[in-house]
């Protein structure tokens, strides 16, 4: 479980991040959903330490990540796995050395144990047949999947996907969601997705987390967010025709 | 104000890089490809421009004197041109822009498409593997370079002397060996190490902390590049003056 106490970060005179609390709970999907801008990645990078809160604290599992010294605090991201949202893969790199980073660094594992792996982990996301390749030779959902591929190749505790979709056709991202998805429940993870796209949020959310101006505005159930009373959030969801319709749907 | 926030800045980013690696091996893998990149690669563009320069100076030598000076002088202006100035200093300044610009512009792309940050998420000292294996290329490679630079800026001065008639062999080499103190080619090393040091961690102070997209990238390149030839002009006048002033 992660937890988030009373967090606030600021960048000279803007407030990024107004005193917010979340949990994420383990074995679930956890989604951070907002406008752009309204500081949901900025709340993800304090969790995950990319940047300093101004103040509170994040736990891992009871432990307070925000005060522990950089040891500790190397121990813990080695329990963390990350997809980003351009892949951020190495691009000097193959696909199977990309997978193989994380365990090359930190494990004492035999190249052929970290090959192994790195097939194991590559065949979960369908792209064994990819290991030789560079990522400038995959499309943008090939290199999301390899992302996937490389969080996980630590068994990592923690999952976080930074918009996971951004830039991937609906087919491509429902892919993704689903991957999220099963993995989050085979590894017992704690997953969270940052992302604004609602086709994603209602196919692979267990919990949400609505972020408006800095602060959370509603949090709960992804079965509840329909029902929601929250003019931000309504206007939020129901910003698209499709979305409007489901509406016209649903409540008739 | 500014430029106390950069130096502050840049001894925080030195403290980083200067810990202990990670993963020996992959150091060493990291600083051998460091090595082809900033020494191998940079040869050819070190040996042409070092083979121009000193047949130049022999040209122009050779052009100054008049008939009361000494022959031997062409070949005693060219050794100490080469050794005290053109080649220590020259040559870095060249590197800043071949090697500067390439630093920045990898470690600025690596930052803008969040590959540092997927190095500090996995747990990793993104400064430390990144920067580390580049300064320690640098701080061993340019020496070689200046060396080389040397014997064939030499080299060349005294072919163009003798094929174009305007010193003897024999009188080239006796100006090349006169009042020769070894003490200059110490100097000369001693500013090239200070100088690989500064090319390498400074371009890869401004590549480290770029924001924004590709526009920036070039600018932290530029940056780079002018920030390191003003640093090398400031760090050649004070060692100067401190070793053989």
């Amino acid at each position: 479980m992660i937890q988030i106490h009373q967090v606030s970060k600021s960048f000279g005179d803007q407030n990024i991040l107004r005193d917010i609390s979340a949990t994420f709970h383990p074995g679930k999907v956890n989604f951070i959903i907002g406008r752009s801008g309204s500081g949901k990645s900025v709340l993800t990078k304090c969790t995950v330490g990319l940047l300093e809160p101004d103040q509170g604290h994040v736990t891992y599992d009871g432990r307070d990540f925000t005060a522990m010294d950089r040891v500790a605090r190397k121990a813990v991201r080695q329990e963390i796995g990350m997809l980003f949202q351009g892949s951020a893969l190495f691009d000097s790199m193959t696909v199977e050395e990309n997978v193989t980073f994380p365990l090359r660094m930190f494990s004492d594992m035999t190249a052929e144990e970290k090959r192994e792996r790195a097939s194991v982990c590559l065949a979960r996301v369908e792209l064994a047949n990819a290991a030789g390749k560079f990522p400038s030779e995959l499309s943008g959902g090939m290199q999301k999947r390899v992302g996937i591929a490389r969080a996980i190749a630590m068994n990592p505790r923690y999952l976080f996907c930074d918009e996971p979709n951004s830039g991937l056709d609906p087919q491509t991202s429902i892919v993704i969601d689903n991957l999220i998805g099963d993995l989050t429940e085979e590894f017992n993870m704690t997953t969270v997705v940052v992302s604004h796209d609602m086709n994603s949020v209602m196919e692979a959310s267990d919990f949400i987390h609505f972020v408006h101006q800095g602060q959370i505005a509603w949090h709960g159930a992804s079965e509840d967010l329909l029902q929601a009373q929250n003019p931000d959030l309504e206007a939020f969801i129901f910003a698209s025709k499709l979305m409007k319709k489901v509406r016209q749907t649903t409540s008739s | 104000m500014r430029v106390f926030f950069h130096i502050g800045r840049y001894a925080a980013f030195m403290r980083h890089v200067i810990r202990r690696p990670e993963r020996g091996e992959i150091f060493r893998r990291l600083l051998v490809e460091e090595m082809n990149a900033i020494g191998l690669q940079s040869l050819g563009i070190v040996a042409l421009l070092s083979v121009f320069m000193g047949a130049v100076i022999c040209i122009q030598t050779a052009h100054q004197i008049g008939g009361w000076i000494p022959v031997y002088t062409i070949g005693f202006t060219v050794r100490q041109t080469m050794i005290l100035e053109f080649s220590p200093t020259l040559i870095p300044v060249i590197l800043a822009g071949k090697v500067g610009s390439n630093i920045a512009s990898q470690l600025g792309t690596m930052r803008v498409t969040e590959q540092i940050d997927a190095l500090e998420i996995m747990g990793v000292n993104s400064a430390g593997y990144l920067v580390l294996p580049k300064m320690i290329a640098a701080l061993v490679c340019i020496p070689f370079l200046v060396i080389l630079s040397m014997a064939l800026g030499i080299g060349a001065g005294m072919w163009v002397g003798v094929s174009t008639g305007v010193s003897s062999a024999a009188d080239f080499e006796y100006g090349m060996q006169i009042d020769f103190n070894a003490f200059d080619v110490t100097y000369a090393l001693i500013k090239t190490c200070v100088f690989a040091l500064i090319i390498s961690s400074v371009s890869a102070y401004h590549g480290y902390f770029t924001s924004g997209g590709a526009l920036e990238v070039g600018r932290s390149s530029t940056k780079a590049v002018v920030y390191a030839v003003v640093i090398v002009m400031v760090a050649n006048l004070l060692l100067t003056q401190m070793l053989l002033g």
